[in-house]
Order: C-alpha cells, then sequence, then structure tokens
C-alpha cells in the first residue's frame, strides 16, 4: 500500500515550480522576496541536515579515527601521549592469548544466541501469522522482554542462573540431576549469557518477520496447495525465501550488536573480567578493562580498532553470503 | 487541513495490518490459515517466558533475600517493597535516587532532541531537491554502522579536554541526534507527508522552517513517537559510556545498578528493588506509547 505510492508522491510538482513563478513580479520589495525565498529554498536543506553530521563528525567519525592514532601510541589514562609506538600494539595484541579467548568467547556467544533466536523467532512469527484471538494480546506478551532494561534483567537472570539459590538449578535438581555451576563452567557461562540476548531478541525479531510475512502474496499459497504442497513444505519453499531479505538485515543487526556484548556479561560477571579464568569475558570487556582498570589507552584502542574492523568484515561476508544464496535460488 | 491528512496518512497504526489484510481477501485470495489449539499454547508459553523474569523480579523486590533461599520458592509478592526501596535509596555506593533522576533527564532531553534534529534532517532528504542529496543519504546510511560504543577511549580523551568528565551532558550532547533516526523519519516523510501540501504552504508564504513545523511535524507524529520511544529507551539503556565517563559520584541508573551488582556481599533485596525501579520507567512508556511501538517495528522492517 505505501511503497506504491512512494514513487508518484515524489514526482509531483515541487516548491521550485513556485518560487520560478512568481519571479516575473518587477516591484523591488517584491524581487527581495523572492531572493529571500530562493536562498531559503537553496540553503535550508543543508541547514536541516546539519546538525546531524556536525554532531556525528565530533562524537562519530572523530573518534573512530582517534581510535585509531591512539592505538599507535603508548597512552595512559592519566600519563597522557607517551610517544609513538607504531604498530606495536598490534603486535602484542595478536600474541595476547587473553585477546584470543576473549575473541574465541564473543564469537562462541554468538553463534549460540544467534542461530535458536532466527529460529525461534521465525516459527513464531509463522505461529502470530494466523487467524487468531488476542492478537494484540499477544504481540504484547512477545515484545515485553524488548522494553526493559539491559542490566536489570542481566541481574534477574543472574540470580535465575545461580549456582545455590538459583531457580534453574532448582529445577535442574527436582529432575534428579546435577546442579550447575553455571558461572565456572565455560560453556554454561556462554549459555546464560546466550540465554540472556535471546530472551530480549526474539520477540523484536518475530515482530519484524511477521510484517515481512504479511507481505507475501496470499495467492502463492493458493496456489502451492492447489499443487498439494504440505504447510512444512510451503513454510521452507514459500516463506523462508520470501523474508529472505528481511533475515539477512537481522542478521546483520545481530552481528553489529554482538560484536559489541557487553552488559549483559559484565552484570553476570560483576567485573569486567568475566569470570576467573575469563571463561566468558567479550572483547568489549577486555578493551573496557585494559582502559579503565589498567589504564592503558594505547593497547585498548588497538582492541577497539580490531572490533571494528571484525564488524566490517563480519557484515561484508553476511551480505556476501546472502546475495550469493540469492543468485543460486 | 493538517487534522485530515493525520487521518489520511498516518499509517504507523495498530490496526494498519488488519485494514490490509482486509483487502487482500477482498481482491478473492484465500483467507488466512485458522489457528489451532497447539498455536494457543506454543503462543501462551512464549509469553508466560517472556513475562516471567520480570515477575520474579517483582517478587524478590517485594520480599527480599529470604524470598531467594526458600524453597520450594514462593511465587506471591509480598509486602516488603517500600522497605526495600528505603535501603536501596539510602545505599551509598549506589546513588540511586539521583541515578534515577539523572536517567530521567537524559533519556528524555535525547529522546526530543534526537526527534526534532532527525525528523528536520529527514524531511530534507525525503522532500527537498538540493544537490549532493543522495550522496548524503548514502553517507547517513554507512554511518549506521559505525559501532560509535566502541569509541570509549578517544571520547574520554575529548571528554577530559571539554573538561565534562562526570557532567550529565557528556552523556547527553554525544547522543542528541543519531543515523538510525535520520533515516527512519526520512523513510516516513517519502509518504508521509504529502508533496501538495508543502508546495501549497510555500505558495502561501512559509519560510522553510515554518513549513517543517505546522505542516511536516504533524503528518510524521506516528514515526516520531516511536522513534521517541526508541530512543528513549535505548539512552535509559546505555551502560558502557555513563560508566567511563560519569562514574558513581554523578550516575546514571545504569550506574547505579552496576554498583548495587558489584557490592561485596551479594544482596538481592537490594539489587531486585534497584531492577524494578530502572524498569518501571520504560514500562510506563511503553504504556503510554506502546501502540505506536509495535506498528512501527513492523512497518519500518517492511520498507528495511
Amino acid at each position: 500500500m505505501n511503497l506504491s505510492t512512494r514513487g508518484v508522491r515524489e514526482h509531483t510538482a515541487h516548491p521550485e515550480a513556485s518560487a520560478a513563478a512568481s519571479t516575473q513580479s518587477t516591484s523591488r520589495r517584491e524581487r527581495r522576496q523572492v531572493l529571500l525565498s530562493w536562498l531559503d529554498l537553496r540553503l535550508s536543506p543543508y541547514l536541516f541536515i546539519a546538525p546531524y553530521f556536525l554532531l556525528f563528525g565530533i562524537f562519530g567519525l572523530f573518534p573512530v579515527l582517534f581510535t585509531f592514532w591512539v592505538s599507535l601510541h603508548d597512552w595512559g589514562l592519566l600519563a597522557g601521549n607517551q610517544g609513538f609506538t607504531g604498530l606495536d600494539n598490534y603486535v602484542f595484541l595478536f600474541q595476547d592469548s587473553r585477546f584470543w579467548n576473549a575473541l574465541l568467547n564473543t564469537l562462541a556467544i554468538f553463534t549460540i544466541a544467534v542461530v535458536p533466536q532466527l529460529v525461534i523467532a521465525l516459527l513464531l512469527a509463522d505461529t502470530l501469522n494466523r487467524r487468531i484471538r488476542w492478537r494484540g494480546f499477544f504481540r504484547v506478551g512477545v515484545i515485553i522482554p524488548y522494553i526493559t532494561s539491559i542490566a536489570a534483567m542481566a541481574i534477574v537472570f543472574g540470580q535465575l542462573f545461580g549456582r545455590d539459590f538459583g531457580l534453574v538449578n532448582y529445577g535442574i535438581e527436582l529432575l534428579g540431576m546435577e546442579p550447575i555451576d553455571w558461572r565456572n563452567n565455560r560453556f554454561a557461562s556462554w549459555t546464560v549469557i546466550a540465554v540472556m540476548i535471546d530472551w530480549r531478541w526474539i520477540g523484536f525479531n518475530t515482530l519484524i518477520y511477521l510484517a515481512a510475512m504479511q507481505a507475501i502474496p496470499r495467492d502463492l499459497y493458493e496456489a502451492s496447495a492447489i499443487d498439494g504442497a504440505s504447510r512444512i513444505r510451503q513454510f521452507w519453499q514459500i516463506t523462508i525465501p520470501m523474508v529472505r531479505p528481511t533475515i539477512m538485515f537481522t542478521v546483520i543487526i545481530a552481528t553489529i550488536g554482538q560484536m559489541q556484548l557487553f552488559t549483559e556479561p559484565v552484570i553476570f560477571s560483576a567485573d569486567y573480567r568475566g569470570g576467573a579464568q575469563g571463561q566468558f569475558q567479550t572483547v568489549a570487556m577486555l578493551m573496557f578493562d585494559e582502559a579503565m582498570r589498567l589504564q592503558n589507552f594505547g593497547y585498548g584502542s588497538a582492541i577497539a580498532w580490531v572490533i571494528f574492523l571484525l564488524i566490517i568484515v563480519f557484515a561484508l561476508i553476511n551480505i556476501l553470503f546472502i546475495s550469493r544464496i540469492r543468485s543460486a535460488a | 487541513m493538517t487534522n485530515r491528512v493525520i487521518q489520511k496518512f498516518g499509517g504507523l497504526r495498530k490496526n494498519d495490518s488488519r485494514r490490509g489484510k482486509k483487502s487482500v481477501g477482498a481482491r478473492g485470495a484465500p483467507p488466512l490459515r485458522e489457528a489451532g489449539p497447539l498455536t494457543y499454547i506454543a503462543l501462551s508459553i512464549t509469553v508466560l517466558l517472556s513475562v516471567f523474569p520480570l515477575y520474579w523480579m517483582f517478587v524478590v523486590a517485594t520480599r527480599g533475600n529470604e524470598a531467594v533461599a526458600s524453597r520450594p520458592p514462593v511465587m506471591v509478592p509480598g509486602g516488603a517493597f517500600f522497605e526495600n526501596l528505603v535501603r536501596t535509596l539510602q545505599n551509598p555506593q549506589a546513588n540511586f535516587a539521583l541515578g534515577l533522576l539523572n536517567s530521567a533527564i537524559v533519556a528524555t532531553v535525547t529522546a526530543v532532541s534526537v526527534v526534532l534534529f532527525c525528523s528536520l534532517a529527514g524531511f530534507a532528504l525525503a522532500k527537498l531537491r538540493f544537490r549532493g542529496r543522495n550522496a548524503i543519504l548514502i553517507g547517513v546510511v554507512l554511518t549506521m554502522m559505525v559501532p560509535v560504543q566502541m569509541a570509549v577511549i578517544p571520547m574520554l580523551i575529548m571528554m577530559d579536554a571539554f573538561d565534562w568528565r562526570g557532567d550529565l551532558q557528556a552523556v547527553i550532547v554525544p547522543f542528541m541526534v543519531t543515523g538510525f533516526g535520520v533515516f527512519m523519519m526520512r523513510q516516513y516523510a517519502i509518504q508521509g507527508v504529502p508533496s501538495e501540501l508543502i508546495e501549497s504552504a510555500r505558495i502561501d508564504g512559509c519560510s522553510m522552517i515554518r513549513v517543517f513545523w505546522s505542516v511536516v511535524l504533524p503528518a510524521v507524529r506516528p514515526a516520531m513517537a516511536v522513534l521517541g520511544l526508541l530512543t528513549f529507551m535505548q539512552n535509559w539503556n546505555e551502560f558502557i559510556w555513563p560508566i567511563a565517563v560519569l562514574g558513581p559520584d554523578n550516575p546514571t541508573v545504569q550506574v547505579s545498578i552496576n554498583q548495587l551488582n558489584r557490592g561485596y556481599t551479594t544482596d538481592f533485596a537490594l539489587m531486585f528493588t534497584g531492577a524494578t525501579m530502572a524498569t518501571i520507567p520504560l514500562l510506563l512508556v511503553f504504556v503510554i506509547f506502546g501502540r505506536w511501538l509495535i506498528g512501527g517495528i513492523m512497518e519500518g522492517a517492511i520498507k528495511g
């Protein structure tokens, strides 16, 4: 509905026409007004956009580039710039086992979180995309986790997954199994953080997929039903291909967010080290720990810059991967 | 006149999808698949899992530490909330009352500012012709990809240079306009603001800023509500930057929560009461503006 009207509106008559038409009048006052109006017309767009580019330049682009500059120096929080060291921080980074550990944790948590997140969201969206009673209630119920405070819910989940008093272990013991030391077991700690992420984001993705599914023409399903396709087959052969661009969109959003994963593991660990052995320290936590606790700005900046690069690389891989699938299909 | 436009183009309504569906049905397509009992069971479990952590937070906040340890677990709220609240507010490390106030200020100011500046830029990119428009639009989309959160270190150096460290403007000014917001408002303004209306306002002698104020803003109100809500939530939740630049003396509520969480003894009553207090404002905002949000997320998805 909206898509069809968009093109038409864009090409309808434009304010410029009014300014041009009135230039014919000769009186001086009118001419001045025309000039003012012309200036208004020419300059306003740039003035309207200026705040964004001004603020982004100062607090977005400059810090990102400045990060690279700092990373080439020995730079302390209080000591300030201690001199140019070239790529030393990067050389150190690639030999630093803590960095590889943090990178592994970040990627592992990403994988454990993102796959169930997308699958459950797709299934839920398919479920909501039916003729259903209490539609508004279910939609609100699904989106509620998205409306909460991340740190607050991380506290709640940290308690639910506590070793001694957590309700999850209580349930596990009721089933007659051994309780799990969620913080100290590496894989278990990854799982808890993935659960926190998924609890928050499944509903959000569900609504996005639901919107994409509602845009699929209903006659596609009708035609395939006549051909005798089952519901499951319809889901795989119509629904999934039709929402694929949306899936790509959500995967990229998730990648950008997860590479910077910070709040949930920090609350879960109650410091920036992610457990006694750093078993769930993410790269963002390592960066923060280096910068704030060890006051090592130069090395922290090198880590931050590597996070930037990783985000770009992963986003590109996603785009390439998905467009490959699309051209093959 | 503008009122009529809002009625006509205020697309971000909850029942929008339903309207769309009817028109599809009218064209002779088969109706939606009927939901069976399994559907309702699956959805009910989902809603239960969504709500349970919130409910548990409330139970512990209204009871205290014994609720955490009791077996079988208690599932009914108690009457100790105000007692816990007073203890939380009095905790010297967390500075909780100031944190709540600061977060309310920061989230409100950034939300208003983002909505205004992004509507302005979005309107220009959607409806005005000027040299370099497409390049600027691409620039905005690219800047959305930049993970600004990771630039903590240079931002700290800058804040020291401005002498803003520990002050609220350090967590407000950098977030006063976002690329996401510009893009979102542009997408909405393209079909939400009729060009004829802008044109007739220009003929009547309105300046561009006047056109923006009296024609564009009323027409994009639904998108403004969604963007305002999302921005409010985002800045309320902002974690890494306030911890780095503000510290516990002048905290936001997230800094306060982090302080409660880092206490040497684990006091669940304090932590859960703090968590509840940090969640209630978000839920309130959702109750007020929430009807726009669900439509907004879905609307944005179709275009994205």
